[in-house]
């Protein structure tokens, strides 16, 4: 084991045998719930002080007539609203939040590393806590807190100095990465999309096969499931790089759906 | 005639309450600091008969913990406290819930401090819940035997989620019915089942009859509306949350207690 690992409790008490360490118990009263309680009495005041220092917000009575810009959902979707830059309703709103909830699930059916079951340790799962703390941090939390501060008036970014100009023009340049890409027919532009996507995945087989000895102890089903979760979530950040960085609107265009 | 400190003899009085055939049908046992004591403490006490009565050393650290299991549930209970106090003045009434709202911030004895405590209290079990689920990542508590733990806590928050949006429509002010037109905005682009939703067409639902109409009873965010997340707010959610975690910390004690190095 590395030394820079911070594993819980000091080097002697990894260092005794798992029968020593199972068994090493205190007595829950009053060890932990002294602890409970103390950890009750803290929250319970800093509420009640919150509670009374700062007002819950109330606006103007609901009126449908009256649209606020900008309208945004509650803080903690905020992240969800931010997709909608980069995809449709049916991807932003319906797709991704399912696949979020899923993949969750699934992460202690596909995290087949038995290592690090109980105790911190970043040296022992990197790939597992690298996937999770970026998808949370970066993915979740970081939007939460740019959909927040720094999305003002339709949805338009805002440094945190700016004025929320709500007349703020901005151009609509955003071209679909077929278009871009040279073709002009309807069906060439829907087949050139596809076989970007199909691309995309197809990362998937060729590093099981470039891998396949790796993934012997990971097995195809674990693995494809894995790796699609992986690929999608990865695929965000590239439609936001594309987005961002090159004014793409699409990369698929079909007459159902556009990703 | 013994004098009036005599008379008031505290321990003794004490004793007596102490030794009446009431309080020891009450409480079984006293204080004593005796291993005996300490484990009848948890198992003859209902509230916390849930924890074991010996527990692994590094278990009790905040530091591994955090404790945002335990802070997340004590918001939860401050949140069905402070809940059914606003119950009491809230009406879901298009007509009426706006005005409840104000009688309660200006009128009703603590409304406003019930108000504030219940929207502080949803804010912070929201982050609580998210802590809880970066710490139980972060010691790989998910790994068997607790896998099934894991999901149970999955659909914990996101129950805690539903519940903070569907409260979050009850003032009934612009903030409230523009958040929640943006959030459920989304139903209506369900894959098959949302009226603007890829291959809408082919099942052939409209705006009045699809997934986002179902939600919200009607085309708008309207009074059904406010009426079903108020239902959904109060009763639904909170009824399925607080089965599974039921389920949730039973299955602490039945996957092997909480999560150490083996």
């Amino acid at each position: 084991m590395a030394k820079e690992d911070k594993v819980v409790g000091s080097a002697d008490e990894m260092a005794k045998t798992s029968w020593e360490r199972v068994n090493d118990k205190v007595h829950v009263w009053p060890y932990l719930t002294r602890l409970e309680f103390m950890c009750a009495i803290i929250i319970t005041i800093l509420l009640v002080v919150w509670s009374i220092v700062i007002d819950a917000p109330l606006e103007e009575p609901a009126n449908p007539s009256v649209t606020p810009n900008p309208s945004k959902a509650p803080w903690y979707f905020l992240g969800l609203q931010e997709l909608l830059v980069y995809f449709d309703p049916w991807m932003a709103g319906v797709v991704l939040p399912t696949l979020i909830i899923v993949g969750l699930m699934a992460i202690p059916f596909i995290d087949v590393n038995p290592k690090g079951n109980g105790y911190y340790t970043f040296h022992e799962r990197r790939f597992a806590i690298f996937t999770f703390l970026f998808g949370f941090l970066v993915l979740w939390v970081w939007m939460v807190v740019q959909g927040t501060f720094l999305r003002g008036p339709g949805w338009n970014f805002f440094m945190p100095w700016e004025y929320w100009d709500p007349h703020k023009v901005v151009a609509l340049t955003n071209v679909d990465l077929p278009y871009m890409l040279g073709f002009r027919s309807y069906w060439g532009q829907a087949a050139c999309g596809a076989v970007l996507i199909l691309l995309w995945y197809a990362t998937i087989p060729a590093y099981y096969i470039w891998r396949r000895e790796r993934m012997k102890n990971v097995g195809l089903v674990r693995y494809l499931i894995k790796a699609s979760l992986n690929m999608t979530m990865m695929g965000i950040v590239a439609k936001m790089v594309l987005r961002i960085g090159l004014n793409v609107k699409y990369v698929l265009v079909t007459p159902w759906f556009n990703i | 005639m013994p004098s009036l400190k005599e008379r008031l003899n505290l321990d003794q009085m004490k004793r007596s309450v102490l030794d009446s055939q009431v309080w020891r049908s009450m409480f079984r046992h006293g204080y004593e600091d005796t291993p005996r004591n300490r484990v009848l403490m948890v198992v003859d006490n209902l509230w916390l008969h849930l924890h074991p009565t010996k527990i692994r050393r590094h278990a009790i650290r905040i530091r591994f913990t955090w404790c945002m299991g335990g802070v997340t549930f004590l918001l939860f209970l401050y949140l069905v406290v402070t809940g059914v106090v606003l119950m009491f003045y809230y009406r879901p009434v298009g007509e009426y819930a706006y005005a409840d709202i104000k009688y309660l911030e200006f009128d009703a004895p603590f409304g406003m401090f019930m108000r504030n405590m219940h929207r502080w209290a949803a804010h912070a079990m929201v982050i609580a819940v998210w802590l809880h689920m970066l710490r139980v990542f972060m010691t790989g508590s998910y790994k068997p035997p607790r896998e099934f733990n894991w999901v149970i806590g999955v659909l914990l928050l996101t129950l805690t989620l539903l519940l903070s949006f569907t409260g979050y429509l009850l003032p009934w002010d612009q903030l409230a019915i523009w958040a929640v037109t943006v959030g459920t905005n989304m139903a209506r682009a369900t894959p098959l089942l949302g009226s603007e939703g890829p291959f809408a067409e082919m099942v052939g639902v409209t705006p009045r009859f699809d997934a986002r109409s179902a939600l919200l009873g009607g085309t708008i965010v309207g009074p059904p509306t406010l009426l079903r997340f108020y239902v959904l707010h109060c009763i639904v959610v909170p009824l399925i949350a607080a089965i599974l975690m039921m389920v949730h910390f039973w299955r602490i004690r039945k996957d092997g207690g909480i999560s150490g190095p083996l």
